[in-house]
């Protein structure tokens, strides 16, 4: 059986979309049932999706922004399909699976709308999601319910924005990390 | 009776001077503070086919405290810039720094929220070396150049002006 059909029996209704491209699967599955379905691909025995590669954030703006009507695409567009397609939700968020047994790998999505930037942690899963957890964290504000340390990972504390957002400025808005000793901070 | 030798820049002092020069000139022991490609070119010049040896600087210092010049070789994000500052005001007087590469001189190609733009505006710098990474042999002419600037120092001035004012 292959690897699309294995993944659409383990996820049944979880599985939103499945796409593959370049002969990877990338499976969509609701934000809610995120834990759920991960959790489901590596018990699953036909599937054992056991090692978590990365977590990777995505900042959807320009298609966001393209298929609110706010750019020059969305009147080129045919009326039928500007109807048809609902905006996206800005943010995403990919998981990459590999399985140690059979070599395969697989993408799983999340979508993140921008009114809701809460999603589970799978630090319950897999301890490594941690560090890629609190970089998304760190560049795109999106929080993670029941991180165990959920703070900073690159930028120093007290940084205010997040840097991997399309609408941040690349040279930044003029950000210094101030010049504080420990003497200064006892007096 | 007044020895003409002590008063101003006089025979003694300058002389003087010029021991100070000369030992401090011989032996610029750096401190390596390699943060980017630019330290792997520090290792091959530190290395013996470019040997960094040959002009005293053979003692590779990585406490602070002993070292006479900063090797600052690669890019300083903002994050790090506490840092750096806090190594060089760790040094001991007399001390010198060196910006290598276009990062420490510039911020280089990394114009971005993350990288600090020069390291110049945090400590001084004495000699700023271009390239990207500069060649070991950019690194030896910088390095000469800093032995010819410490060579021109006056380390005695203020003793010889205080001389002067008290012949």
């Amino acid at each position: 059986m292959n690897l699309e059909r294995r993944v659409r029996i383990c996820l049944e209704s979880n599985a939103l979309s499945v796409e593959e491209t370049a002969g990877d699967i990338t499976v969509t599955v609701p934000a809610g049932r995120l834990v759920d379905s991960l959790m489901a691909l590596k018990e699953h025995p036909d599937l054992k999706f056991d090692f978590l590669s990365d977590v990777i954030g995505i900042d959807n703006l320009d298609l966001f922004r393209k298929k609110k009507g706010k750019g020059k695409a969305a009147e080129e567009e045919p009326p039928e399909k500007k109807v048809k397609a609902p905006p996206p939700p800005r943010f995403e968020i990919v998981y990459l699976l590999l399985s140690l047994e059979s070599s395969e790998r697989l993408r799983v999505k999340i979508q993140v709308p921008e009114n809701d930037m809460t999603v589970d942690s799978v630090t319950s899963i897999w301890r490594a999601a941690s560090w890629p957890e609190r970089e998304i964290y760190d560049l795109f504000g999106i929080n993670f319910l029941g991180h165990p340390d959920l703070k900073r990972l690159l930028m120093w504390d007290g940084f205010k924005g997040h840097p991997l957002r399309k609408d941040y400025p690349l040279e930044g808005k003029g950000e210094t990390r101030r010049l504080v000793y420990e003497q200064e901070k006892i007096r | 009776m007044k020895i003409q030798g002590y008063g101003g820049n006089g025979w003694f002092i300058t002389k003087m001077e010029q021991l100070i020069n000369w030992g401090r000139s011989r032996s610029p022991w750096p401190l390596p503070y390699g943060t980017a490609c630019c330290g792997i070119e520090l290792m091959a010049t530190m290395a013996s086919g470019y040997d960094i040896a040959r002009f005293g600087a053979e003692r590779p210092s990585f406490s602070p405290r002993q070292a006479d010049v900063l090797l600052e070789a690669g890019t300083i994000t903002k994050k790090m810039t506490p840092v750096l500052k806090r190594i060089y005001d760790q040094m001991a007087e007399p001390k010198w720094v060196i910006a290598m590469g276009a990062c420490a001189c510039t911020g280089g190609v990394f114009r971005t929220y993350s990288t600090h733009q020069g390291i110049d505006s945090i400590i001084p710098v004495d000699i700023y070396i271009p390239g990207c990474p500069p060649r070991p042999e950019a690194l030896l002419d910088g390095l000469v150049k800093l032995i010819h600037k410490i060579e021109k120092e006056h380390p005695l001035r203020k003793q010889a002006q205080a001389l002067l004012q008290e012949s």
